[in-house]
């Protein structure tokens, strides 16, 4: 890189990466679960995708039920903690809450929820969920991100050995390595795979399926498979100057910031991050919070069309982040490293079949904008090589893999799926969600008379 | 311009407002304090015998997160020497002599011991004499305070030799503690009490600590049943303050006490009856400051209803009180629920579900369960618009047009007439007669 920026004192690190939401107290959880209505049938459990009963998780912190308010929880979700911190809650649970509509400010579920897990934890994870007998069978789960870890937990519970293939040293997918260090830390995410792991499930890390072991030789060892691979590499930008130095990939720049050796992640004094999606403001914000003078965002169409949330939108402009609406890159400058970003203005026409409004450039309002480093954060490709090396697997146009949307089985008819490989990318929520309902399209095909090998 | 002066029982004071004969009213330099904030008077905290407290001494009840929904105390009469106590009383009332200086009393049951210190006390300067026969811990136990309120002929004998020396007026304190509150009353009125302040504390445990099964409060390993106060006494304290103001045998004046922490609490004692209110445990819990809004509430609140004196109000919803056999049966009403201003939290239909009468159907509209009320199977009993948390969200509706009307003493007696007993078939032909179906 040209200019790097210049590094931080240690404790400058540790406030720029300091949580954005601090715990509850004990008496403040209190105070605030005591404020739920306890709805009936209620908004905020229809609005989570994983349908956590919150009104009786909080009503149960009211009354001091700390490991009942626990149970209750996983008993819809294996990764709470990851949820209650990196949850979207304004657009899910919390955007749900009955006192939006009468102008109170909506309980804070994320932060209760993380209160009564984080003290589950606190206590040692006493035992509250007991297995079903072995029932001899056994899974292979690829991948040990929420989806993986989710589908895992659920069926070691019901009495299979569960084996699970992870190709990162660290386990834990993106709840370990995608979540801005101010949302949350990586200890977290690993808390909740120790928990998984308490259910006697195996995590073989280090082991990329492909490569170590072959699909094939996989089918063979279990009963069934799970495919929770999430996605790939960002998408090139296809522009000249790619390939310089100071050139990275929104995705691996933010595992670099979660290795949490803040000194060892260089970031340029100037930054353009180019995207504008909720890993777009991550690079951006964090990349900020490193050091970097200056970060620009630079998306194709308006603020209007941005795919980022709100509040991350609110949080990146609280750090000084400037945003470059209409403006696409054409190339990006330098001879040996990254010196500029040349982009194009843009104008917005008719909407698109997603109803976004396509944006077409400006000829001749080209500008270049003197950076150090570029962040791709255009999205993430599916990892279709993998994938299509797989028996019978069917992949849609976006290369997400085809499942039954009742019970996640694949055109294969022993992998199941779940996760980001099937949606393109959502929510850790959504994973955990496809996980745990994946087990039991499992646990209900390996049932079947000729189910199973 | 309103007017908050009172005269109960011959005691006059600028407002309605006294501090309770409890800790806040323990000295002189609470009570001057009180007064500097605005207090109308004080009920010393009672002097008398010798004792000694224990440390521990109060229990808090909290509610769902809210503090001190209810107090209860093992605290004596005042363990202070009674030469100080007398001297202080003398020096406050000195100080503030528009403000109103009663001074609760309470010892043994002798008539010798009842005489000096009624004397003594009078000695002060102080307005008037409350005598404590409601204390229910401690004191009981050594023949005083609940135990002579517990007695009518005791109450009597007791107020009677007070009243043989006293030149001040004299109000008698009655315990809540007993089945019928109107004994005591009508024992003190024959006694010639100048009034009658109720209710004292409730007997009570406040609760158990799940950790080590002590009873709070806890003295080393033991506690005790104590005497209970503040905000969840106050219907208890309502219904018998009505008890004693309806009786024609007792026809006193009243002074109102029992979970009162504002000027909507104080207007509901008085328009029971109640011509001065005391104050204990908002005063324990917020201190006295809070008079300011007390007053202040209950001015504005006079103002805007063109009421410029308490004596207006006073009593004014005792008309009102009867009996069940009095109310009307055909007086129907039914629940209406604002489907604008709900906000879908369910809350209704699971109370009329499952403690009700099944009334209420939850249909999904638009992604969320809109609550409806089956109007024919609707008895009015109002639960759902009790656990609605909108306001004006569900209203009760009345749907009889006042038309016929008939109580149950006019059921009954209708009944007499025309040879008919009162048996499940009568009554359903007079329900079904009136378009009520009860299955």
């Amino acid at each position: 890189m040209k200019n790097i920026a210049p590094k931080l004192p240690v404790e400058e690190y540790e406030k720029n990466f300091a949580e954005l939401h601090p715990p509850l107290t004990s008496n403040s959880a209190i105070t605030e679960a005591n404020r739920c209505l306890y709805c009936y049938d209620s908004p905020c459990m229809k609005a989570c995708p994983t349908h956590i009963d919150i009104s009786t998780f909080i009503k149960k912190i009211s009354t001091g039920n700390l490991l009942g308010s626990a149970k209750t929880i996983y008993e819809s979700n294996w990764v709470p903690l990851t949820c209650a911190k990196a949850c979207p809650v304004e657009v899910l649970c919390e955007g749900a809450c009955v006192y939006n509509l009468t102008g109170e400010k909506p309980i804070e579920i994320g932060r209760l929820q993380r209160f009564a897990i984080e003290n589950y934890f606190s206590k040692g994870m006493p035992v509250i969920f007991h297995k079903s007998p072995v029932n001899g069978k056994s899974v292979g789960v690829i991948g040990s991100g929420p989806a993986g870890l989710a589908c895992g937990a659920e069926l070691s519970l019901l009495g299979y050995k569960v084996t699970i293939y992870e190709s990162n040293k660290i386990p834990g997918g993106l709840n370990t390595w995608g979540i801005a260090p101010y949302k949350m830390r990586r200890e977290d995410s690993l808390k909740e795979v120790e928990m998984v792991k308490s259910f006697c499930v195996e995590i073989k890390t280090g082991t990329m399926i492909g490569r170590d072991i072959k699909v094939a030789e996989l089918l063979n060892q279990h009963d069934a498979i799970f495919l929770g691979v999430g996605l790939g590499e960002s998408p090139p930008l296809s522009i000249p100057g790619e390939k310089l130095p100071g050139v990275i990939g929104a995705l691996e720049f933010i595992e670099k910031v979660k290795s949490e050796n803040w000194e060892d992640v260089h970031v340029g004094k100037r930054v353009a991050v180019i995207g504008a999606g909720n890993t777009s403001i991550d690079a951006a914000t964090e990349a900020k919070r490193l050091g970097a003078e200056q970060v620009f965002i630079i998306y194709r169409r308006s603020d209007v069309e941005m795919p980022a949330y709100k509040f991350e939108y609110d949080l990146a402009k609280k750090d000084g982040i400037v945003f470059h609406f209409l403006t696409s890159p054409k190339r990006i400058v330098g001879k040996y490293f990254v010196e500029g970003i040349e982009c194009l203005k843009m104008k917005l026409g008719a909407a698109d079949n997603y109803g976004r409004r396509r944006s077409s450039p400006i000829p001749g309002s080209e500008f270049i904008i003197p950076v150090d480093m570029v962040i791709k954060a255009i999205g993430q490709e599916t990892k279709s090589s993998f994938l299509s090396s797989i028996p019978n697997l069917t992949l849609d146009n976006e290369g997400c893999v085809v499942v039954n949307p009742k019970n996640f089985q694949t055109t294969n008819p022993r992998i199941f799926a779940g996760g980001d490989c099937i949606n393109g990318g959502k929510e850790v929520v959504n994973a955990a969600y496809d996980g745990k309902n994946a087990a039991h399209g499992i646990d209900k095909f390996l049932s079947l008379p000729y189910g199973g090998k | 311009m309103v007017d908050l002066s009172i005269n109960c029982a011959g005691i006059k004071s600028p407002n309605p407002f006294w501090l309770a004969s409890a800790p806040p009213s323990n000295s002189a330099y609470q009570n001057c304090k009180a007064f500097e904030h605005g207090w109308g008077g004080t009920v010393w905290k009672t002097i008398g015998e010798p004792v000694m407290n224990v440390f521990n001494r109060y229990g808090g009840l909290d509610y769902n997160g809210q503090k001190i929904f209810g107090l209860n105390n093992i605290e004596l009469i005042s363990d202070r020497p009674i030469e100080v106590n007398l001297r202080e009383i003398a020096e406050t009332k000195k100080l503030w002599p528009d403000r109103a200086v009663v001074v609760s009393l309470m010892v043994e049951s002798k008539r010798e011991t009842w005489h000096e210190i009624v004397k003594r006390t009078i000695d002060t300067g102080c307005d008037g004499i409350e005598l404590n026969y409601g204390c229910p811990h401690g004191m009981s136990e050594r023949g005083m305070g609940a135990a002579v309120g517990q007695v009518p002929e005791y109450c009597k004998m007791i107020t009677e030799w007070v009243k043989e020396v006293s030149t001040i007026p004299v109000i008698v304190k009655l315990t809540p503690n007993v089945s019928n509150i109107q004994l005591p009353a009508r024992a003190a009125k024959a006694a010639g009490a100048d009034g009658i302040s109720l209710i004292n504390t409730i007997n009570s445990i406040i609760g158990i600590n799940l950790d080590t099964f002590e009873l709070k409060p806890n003295v080393g390993s033991l506690g005790g049943h104590g005497g209970y106060a503040g905000p969840a006494v106050k219907p208890i304290a309502l219904h018998l303050l009505s008890q004693v103001a309806i009786d024609p045998e007792v026809n006193l004046p009243i002074s109102g006490i029992g979970g009162i922490s504002n000027w909507r609490d104080a207007l509901e004692f008085i328009l029971l009856g109640a011509s001065s209110v005391q104050v204990c445990t908002a005063v324990m819990h917020y201190g006295f400051r809070i008079i300011n809004d007390m007053i202040e509430g209950m001015i504005n609140w006079m103002e805007s209803k063109n009421i410029s004196s308490l004596d207006q109000i006073m009593g004014k919803s005792l008309p009102r009180i009867s009996d069940f056999g009095n109310f009307d049966l055909l007086n129907r009403t039914i629940a209406r629920i604002d489907q604008k201003k709900c906000i879908h939290c369910n809350l209704c239909y699971i109370a009329c579900e499952d403690a009700a009468h099944q009334c209420i159907d939850l249909t999904p509209v638009n992604g969320h369960n809109q609550t409806e009320v089956r109007e024919k199977d609707c008895v009015g009993c109002a639960l759902c618009s009790l656990v609605c948390p909108v306001e004006g969200c569900i209203s009760m509706v009345r749907i009889d047009d006042g038309s016929a009307s008939k109580t149950w003493n006019q059921l009954l007696e209708d009944f007499k007439k025309s040879g008919k007993k009162l048996t499940w078939e009568n009554l359903a032909e007079f329900q079904h007669k009136h378009g009520i179906e009860i299955d």
